[in-house]
């Protein structure tokens, strides 16, 4: 084994075991400070992956965004000053069976079947690339997102204020 | 030596978690950190599969759309949980019950 692959092995224990925290805490500030773990390493998964403009994304948009959107989500909707706020759950055995099918499943189409692979890609760097795509391939679907952009915006900002005035 | 079964295996594991915690939890914000969970394993396959292909890095543009429709998406639920909030004072998916009486 190379440095890479225990630096690898080291990442991907600790994206699934803070994963595994989020979803298996009953604590709901457990569960939104290990997701910040989760975002970190999947970050670091796509360093490996060489998409370092990926992995950039990730940190400022999921670790900057999405998860100060989701605490403050959690701030909003308890009374932070009992800090013990357990979540409940429900159909737990059920649960566990249909995941552990997902997993098993999965994991036997990503083992079993012989991928047509091509291995000594160079590293290079992606952005300028993404930015070309993005101005001439992929115009629509760029345009597109920014409208989706848009309309969840005002869509949100309609959804929470006082309905005093309508 | 890390080959594309590796990734597939990491994103299988974190699709499987997700799952879990969206069938499983009440809070509503659970659940949408389990959709969180599921939408990063499924950007890790994008990019694994964009890495390990002949084709261009056409997968990496698809998870760069897909992260912002999960920035979309977390926002307008957010919005919703709140409004569910000020509605039933609690944010237990169990009790959003109100089309059933």
């Amino acid at each position: 084994m190379t440095t890479a692959d225990i630096v690898f092995v080291v990442v991907a224990l600790i994206t699934v075991g803070s994963a595994a925290v989020v979803v298996l805490s009953s604590s709901l500030i457990y569960s939104a400070f290990s997701l910040l773990f989760t975002f970190f390493g999947v970050a670091i998964i796509y360093v490996f992956l060489g998409a370092d403009f990926l992995a950039a994304t990730q940190v400022l948009i999921y670790v900057g965004g999405i998860l100060v959107l989701v605490l403050f989500g959690v701030m909003l909707t308890h009374r932070l000053y009992n800090l013990n706020l357990k979540t409940e759950t429900i159909q737990v055995i059920p649960g566990m069976l249909i995941s552990l099918a997902v997993f098993v499943s999965l994991a036997l189409a990503a083992t079993q079947t012989r991928w047509h692979v091509v291995s000594s890609k160079p590293r290079a760097p992606t952005t300028e690339t993404i930015g070309t795509l993005f101005m001439t391939t992929y115009l629509l679907p760029f345009e597109v997102a920014s409208v989706l952009l848009l309309v969840a915006l005002i869509g949100a900002a309609m959804l929470v204020r006082r309905r005093t005035d309508l | 030596m890390i080959t594309l079964e590796h990734y597939l295996l990491v994103s299988a594991a974190l699709f499987s978690l997700g799952i879990f915690g969206v069938l499983t939890r009440k809070n509503a914000i659970n659940v949408l950190m389990g959709i969180e969970l599921i939408l990063n394993s499924a950007n890790i396959n994008l990019v694994a599969f964009s890495r390990y292909s002949s084709a261009d890095i056409d997968g990496q543009i698809f998870a760069i759309l897909v992260i912002v429709v999960a920035a979309a998406e977390v926002a307008v639920a957010l919005a919703l949980v709140l409004n569910m909030y000020r509605l039933l004072k609690s944010v237990n998916l169990d009790q959003a019950d109100t089309l059933k009486r």
